[in-house]
């Protein structure tokens, strides 16, 4: 009996853990949403303006955060690399700015034009959009492919395995990720994790 | 070439100290960092032995960075709960993410003028992906994010605390 007790909690707590982990945000394979959000140059952009692009590589990222600011110049070159394969970068600023203005719209005007970002960096507000993500973090990536069903979720994570320094990266998560899904080949890691700073309510 | 990283930085240090010499306030400031902390650096199979016990000790193991604000919010409760407790076999680790580079002129610096007396080393390894699971399955890797363990369980906790929250976690610990 008490080890049937012992076995009942046991589920209990794995159940409620995996509940946990899992209810918040997509998992690979759901469907993200589209938004329609305010990018630096003022102009509101949707996934749906895309017409021509097979996915997106949606990534949550803000100007504070030492490891998003780490990794600025590698999403700027993921840009650069896959923006004209179809696969363009779309930044998005998820933290509340009345507890970060450092990532408030002027401050992301004056940061994207500082580094000469050639993709959109958009502001999550009313911060609707990052929750059904389930991102917990910046900087934390999601690569969507497009589909009949909807933009389908690809890879959730981090952008590589070196955060202090590019040219010492083993391996490139996103980009493994976006080549395989260019040629149509079986993602081979779909979820990896990073430290990053959470997000701000 | 950890070792070779860890020279690139004493040389670094050292050779920095030269231009600040004509800066007298900068200088002592700089000798005092060095001389009254010693930092201790980890990778995470080194930090592994601060992640579990066979003691009867319960060890509340908090993950932060001085650039991470809630986790610096939350640092005095951790200093209180660590004080309170220190009779209760209770002991508070501080595990810093702060990059390397910044140990010298943040990290340092912060532990001093914060006089902290929790135990705090720092944690430099960058293949997160394979550490992060290993400090717990359901740590996405932001931060803070707080382990409290003893030799028989352990509780894992990606969020923020209040002093009061913190010691609730704890008594269940203690009973």
């Amino acid at each position: 009996m008490y080890t049937l007790k012992t076995f009942i909690a046991v589920i209990t707590i794995v159940i409620a853990s995996a509940f946990t982990t899992t209810s918040n945000g997509y998992k690979v394979g759901d469907i993200a949403t589209d938004f329609n959000l305010k990018n630096v140059d003022g102009k509101m952009v949707s996934l749906a303006n895309y017409k021509n692009a097979k996915g997106f590589i949606v990534i949550f990222t803000c100007n504070t955060c030492p490891y998003a600011v780490a990794y600025e110049d590698r999403v700027e070159a993921l840009n650069k690399k896959y923006a004209s394969k179809g696969y363009p970068v779309i930044a998005i600023m998820p933290n509340n700015t009345d507890v970060k203005p450092g990532d408030n719209m002027e401050a992301m005007k004056a940061r994207a034009k500082a580094k000469g970002f050639t993709f959109p960096y958009l502001m999550d507000e009313g911060q609707k959009i990052y929750p059904q993500y389930g991102a917990t973090k910046t900087p934390h990536v999601y690569l969507l492919q497009k589909t009949k069903k909807g933009n389908q979720v690809k890879y959730i994570g981090a952008i590589d395995d070196n955060y202090q320094d590019a040219a010492a990266v083993k391996t490139k998560y996103v980009e493994n990720a976006v080549d395989a899904l260019l040629s149509g080949k079986e993602i081979s890691e779909k979820e990896t994790r990073a430290i990053g700073c959470s997000i701000k309510v | 070439m950890r070792i070779l990283t860890y020279l690139l930085i004493i040389l670094l240090v050292s050779c920095k100290d030269k231009p600040e010499a004509t800066n007298s306030a900068a200088k002592i400031e700089n000798d005092n960092v060095e001389e009254s902390i010693e930092l201790e650096v980890y990778d995470f199979d080194g930090l592994q032995k601060y992640l579990s016990t066979t003691t009867d000790k319960i060890y509340v193991v908090n993950f932060w960075a001085t650039w991470c604000a809630p986790c610096v919010k939350e640092l005095p409760y951790f200093e209180e709960l660590n004080y309170k407790y220190a009779d209760k076999n209770v002991e508070v680790i501080l595990v810093s993410l702060d990059f390397p580079n910044k140990y010298e002129s943040k990290l340092k610096p912060f532990i001093i003028s914060k006089n902290l007396k929790s135990k705090v080393v720092a944690l430099n390894d960058v293949d997160s992906n394979t550490w992060i699971p290993k400090v717990h399955e359901t740590w996405s890797g932001a931060i803070p994010a707080t382990i409290i363990f003893n030799k028989n369980k352990r509780q894992f906790y990606e969020q923020s605390f209040t002093y009061n929250e913190l010691e609730t976690e704890v008594k269940q610990f203690l009973k």
